[in-house]
């Protein structure tokens, strides 16, 4: 059947779970490029022929046209969706991603996380005054200022914003800014303390 | 993928679900397209064929305006299944006659087939009878093994299903004060599990 390849990659992409991403099927979509240009190279065929006064090949044209839009649509939507899924991504893992996600991308897709951190990086630089205001903190209303953590794994120095060096060290438990240390409790290295 | 994405171009579920096959008649022939009748070693697609369509190509030939194929109902649709909705429709495995049970049976009322005003029907009452059941079984299932539960929607409600259960999660979060714990980024987690099964495999 038409457009079976472009739904393959649809499947796949629905099947990968939450926090990982497979690897850009680059084999699959030439594939399916492939197939849409055999598709319109017969349309082309049809409507000159039905020009030079050949009749009945319309519904022909039609379903290939249908098969067309069908491939399309599925390639967008692969597109589309790893981009969000991407983005996503940013906000979850930092402006750095994890070596063997970022081994999963195509090279445009690296040049669009590139240009969206650029780009995120600029607007939260222009807003909040001079210092610029970090969106990606504070996605819970803070309570207190300061917050115990304890250390999940050895993570190594820790230097804060007052020059104070803390040796992040497995188990070790400290008293730290909030405002400093929510985005490593966030990536999984410390765990915050609740009394 | 959320619920208000049903019929939204990109989104991958409504993708999935226009490809379910429906049951076609060739009305005029479609010459060089042989190819797709695997049980025919005919050139073209002959009048009087019959083969199954994916829906988004049955949907291109057969419209008010063009009629180069005859859809019918698929079986999951028809009177004999709507009889036993009919019944009861709670206890039907729709997943299994799915498993996009409501949202292709919506996507098949726009063939205005004769039949289509009794399916919109079996297709709103039938689901305002399982709801109840799914509203019901995600707000009370709390720490317990929620497949049994869900073993039997369809994808629509199984979404729905997941919303209750968060919903109910984040409640029991906020009463029991755990919500102001700063914790791990769900997605870092899950990145983490994946990772260390892959080393586990290669250890």
């Amino acid at each position: 059947m038409l457009a079976e390849r472009a739904l393959e990659l649809i499947r796949e992409l629905q099947r990968s779970l939450d926090g990982t991403l497979p690897p850009f099927n680059e084999d699959k979509v030439r594939q399916v490029l492939e197939e849409m240009r055999a598709l319109f190279e017969q349309n082309q065929k049809d409507v000159s022929a039905t020009v030079a006064g050949e009749s009945g090949l319309f519904s022909g044209v039609q379903l290939r046209h249908a098969a067309l839009e069908r491939n399309k649509r599925c390639l967008l939507a692969y597109i589309y969706n790893r981009i969000q899924k991407i983005r996503d991504m940013r906000w979850e893992f930092g402006s750095v991603l994890p070596q063997d996600i970022k081994y999963n991308l195509s090279e445009q897709e690296v040049q669009w996380f590139n240009k969206y951190n650029k780009c995120l990086a600029n607007y939260m630089r222009s807003i909040g005054g001079t210092g610029g205001l970090d969106l990606t903190q504070d996605m819970k209303p803070p309570k207190t200022l300061y917050i115990e953590v304890r250390c999940l794994v050895d993570h190594g120095e820790f230097e804060t914003h007052d020059g104070n060096i803390v040796v992040l060290k497995k188990n070790s438990q400290h008293f730290l800014l909030r405002s400093e240390c929510e985005h490593l409790i966030r990536q999984g290295i410390l765990e915050h303390m609740v009394h | 993928m959320s619920l208000d994405a049903l019929e939204n171009y990109y989104d991958l579920d409504d993708i999935i679900s226009t490809n379910e096959k429906i049951p076609c008649k060739i009305e005029i022939p479609i010459y060089r397209l042989g190819y797709l009748d695997s049980s025919s070693v005919n050139e073209h697609l002959t009048p009087g064929s019959k083969l199954e369509f994916p829906f988004w190509m049955a949907r291109s030939l057969c419209s008010r305006k063009r009629h180069m194929v005859s859809v019918e109902m698929p079986k999951q649709y028809r009177e004999a299944y709507r009889e036993i909705l009919t019944a009861d429709a709670s206890v039907v495995d729709l997943h299994k006659l799915g498993p996009y049970y409501f949202s292709f049976g919506i996507h098949m009322l726009k063939f205005e087939l004769p039949e289509s005003p009794d399916v919109a029907k079996i297709l709103v009452k039938s689901f305002q009878q399982r709801f109840r059941k799914v509203m019901d079984s995600s707000q009370n299932c709390y720490n317990e093994d929620t497949s049994k539960l869900t073993d039997k929607l369809d994808e629509s409600e199984i979404l729905l299903f997941r919303a209750g259960q968060h919903g109910l999660n984040e409640f029991v979060r906020w009463e029991t004060r755990q919500t102001e714990k700063l914790t791990t980024s769900e997605m870092v987690k899950n990145h983490r599990k994946r990772k260390r099964a892959i080393m586990e495999d290669i250890g």
